[in-house]
């Protein structure tokens, strides 16, 4: 059986099972469409909300991220799972207790402010789509590289399975789906890891595999590397090269930023008491964490084994000649992921660091003439399985566990803007008689809405989307998070401090991204750059400090207006006792 | 909210748990995993130092048993309190 019909099979497998789970789970009510009727076990929710959670991101690109930086870019490692401490200790378990469906909704109701709720409403919207964008991008890529469509025939098909079981299921489709898809984006990517592995270290546990010694030199697998990348003029792999303060501050705007997601925060509203949503977080990051242990291994293993194929002699000897290289770098050629310029015309491949001064003279003495391999860090992922000389369904594996990753996250997406537009804008300010029959079709509307806009968006990627992934993270970290942690521990925090704290927080970087990287992104209109920002800390760590400015101007101000009413301050006394949960859901 | 004294107090515990817990989190991270990464440098491990495992693996390991220990923790207050559901 060819590669092309075992993708069919395989992706097309999996397909039919999210469909068939869409028939099985389909919602009859809003409770049902918003929270799975609040009967999700809290295990069951935290695989759904690792898949909820790790997206296209996590699955394609987080290890090449790490290859290709190494030490530096642990921050996406510590970020994107220290954030799920906050929300444990910080906003899940009163967040569910609260037992409402949305966040504005929570936001608005605290603050006694349909302002508030709006300015959620907005802040969660900007967040959400700029994220789905990438998603839908993601599964483009996926299709056309596997199963040889076209971007947007990928897409359409994409779009249909997500609608299938969104529409119908809402979050109740969605959680069942999501277990389907961890389980099945958890394996794509564990396999060529395990094999990759085993033939560098012997270690059939990649996570320690990476701590282990490379078989073929003797020496621990990390010095190896340490050393092959710098005989080739780049950083040392396990060292510090960056910025100590932008370090720290980028993967605290992770952190908080994760926190304050509020596709995440909503899979905590599915469980039945506060104390298993409390539960509940710690398994999801068991079942995140078996993915995020492996990426470092993946990331170290995948560069050094690209290096050992362009240089199978060691960097001190010749390269490999470009009619010998092998199949999967012809593979990636045609897609143009992987790309390759004779520069000193030796035909032979050189890669190496050509942006390196202290480099130079050796690489003259070498007779090279600039690096000339350009490998983008999306497909090490991709290529694992080629690369170790994997069989087939390992390769068709991988396509389904990628399109799996960026499904699962996308309905869970598709589903916090639906709600927040059914929920929030429609029942909440709009039309508050509207049935709850109404209210149901209503979010299926929203939702058929807000998959025609993703696609539509997918197909037409603003030039920026690149660049608003980083927004996303900092909207959430500097609008949502403080808003909802001040809600919960802090009772004096009244509606004029509230809303002036997510304006400040969310102005601030709004504009501090803009003067980095372009207003409204158009290209040119920046007055600083990233590699020299204004304040010494670049627009994608800024998010810490606009949640800093978020928490001291709603603290500030709300000391100086007025104390919130009786029943505010009684409605945050309930919201911190678990004992009531079950009452309040019945809403 | 019946005793509102006694109610207090269990939101006390609770601050105290998760003082206690944040700290750990930051140390781990912030701490062994960024800021005092050269304090860590002396200490071999798999081929470089410990303050890159903490940064790469141990960090995640830490937050994963803070998670369930909060939890465990927290759900033996609510009893201790009566306030559990």
């Amino acid at each position: 059986m060819d590669q092309y019909t075992l993708n069919l099979l395989v992706v097309g497998a999996t397909f039919a099972l999210y469909i068939g789970i869409a028939i099985w789970a389909r919602a009859g009510s809003t409770s049902e469409f918003y929270a799975a009727g609040r009967g999700v076990h809290p295990i069951t929710n935290g695989m759904a909300t690792a898949a909820d959670w790790m997206s296209a991101a996590s699955f394609i690109s987080m290890a090449g991220l790490i290859a290709f930086t190494g030490y530096d870019n642990s921050s996406f490692l510590m970020g994107w799972t220290g954030g799920y401490v906050l929300l444990a200790l910080l906003l899940a378990p009163y967040l569910r207790k609260f037992g409402k469906f949305t966040v504005p909704e929570f936001i608005g109701d605290r603050f006694y402010s349909q302002t508030a709720r709006l300015v959620a409403v907005v802040c969660l919207i900007v967040a959400s789509v700029t994220y789905v964008i990438g998603q839908m991008t993601g599964v483009g890529v996926a299709f056309s590289r596997f199963l040889e469509v076209d971007n947007s025939t990928g897409l359409f098909i994409g779009a249909g399975v997500v609608f299938c079981y969104a529409v119908l299921g809402g979050m109740k489709g969605i959680t069942y789906t999501q277990v389907a898809q961890y389980i099945v984006l958890i394996i794509a990517y564990t396999i060529p890891a395990v094999f990759i592995s085993l033939q560098l270290t012997g270690n059939a546990i990649p996570a320690l595999g990476l701590f282990s010694e490379h078989t073929a030199s003797g020496q621990p697998l990390l010095q190896k590397l340490d050393a092959v990348v710098t005989d080739l003029g780049f950083r040392e792999y396990t060292s510090h090269n960056g910025d100590t303060l932008n370090m720290v501050l980028f993967t605290f705007s992770l952190m908080i930023g994760t926190a304050g997601l509020p596709h995440v925060i909503i899979r905590f509203f599915t469980v039945p008491r506060v104390a298993d949503a409390r539960w509940s977080a710690g398994w999801a990051l068991v079942f995140i964490a078996l993915l995020y242990l492996t990426a470092p291994a993946v990331g170290a293993m995948a560069r050094l084994n690209l290096i050992d194929t362009v240089y199978p002699n060691g960097p001190q000897a010749e390269s490999i000649a470009y009619d010998e290289r092998p199949d999967w770098m012809r593979n990636w050629e045609v897609t143009g992921l992987l790309k390759f310029e004779d520069k000193n015309g030796d035909g032979r491949i050189q890669w190496y660091n050509d942006g390196s001064e202290a480099y130079a003279a050796t690489a003259t003495a070498r007779g090279w003439n600039g690096s000339e391999l350009t490998v983008n860090r999306d497909i090490l992922v991709l290529a694992n399985p080629e690369i170790a000389n994997l069989p087939g369904w390992v390769i068709a594996l991988v396509a389904a566990g990628g399109l799996a990753a960026a499904l699962s996250t996308a309905a869970g997406l598709l589903l916090a803007i639906s709600s927040a537009i059914s929920h929030d804008l429609l029942k909440g300010a709009l039309t508050p008689n509207i049935s709850e029959q109404g209210e149901l079709m209503a979010a299926r509307i929203a939702m058929a809405v807000a998959i025609g806009v993703a696609t539509y968006l997918g197909l037409n990627p603003p030039g920026f989307a690149a660049q608003t992934v980083a927004l996303a993270f900092g909207l959430a970290a500097s609008s949502i998070f403080p808003a909802l942690m001040l809600g919960i521990f802090s009772k004096r925090t009244n509606n004029v401090g509230a809303v002036c704290g997510m304006l400040a927080g969310l102005g601030f970087t709004l504009v501090y991204v803009f003067l980095h990287r372009g207003w409204f992104f158009i290209p040119g209109t920046n007055s600083f750059t990233d590699a020299a920002p204004m304040l010494g800390i670049t627009s994608l760590a800024i998010g810490s400090v606009g949640a800093m400015i978020n928490f001291a101007v709603a603290i500030l101000v709300s000391r100086v207006t007025a104390e919130p009413p009786e029943e505010i301050q009684e409605l945050v006394e309930s919201v911190r006792v678990p004992r009531g949960a079950g009452t309040a859901s019945a809403h | 909210m019946r005793e509102n004294g006694q109610n207090s107090e269990y939101w006390a515990a609770n601050l105290r748990l998760v003082g206690v817990c944040l700290v750990i989190w930051a140390v781990v991270s912030f701490g062994f995993g960024i800021i005092l990464r050269p304090m860590l440098s002396g200490i071999e491990y798999g081929g470089t130092d410990l303050g890159f495992w903490f940064a790469q693996q141990g960090s995640i390991l830490v937050f994963l048993v803070l998670i369930f220990f909060y939890a465990w923790r927290m759900n033996a207050i609510d009893r201790q309190y009566g306030v559990e559901e």
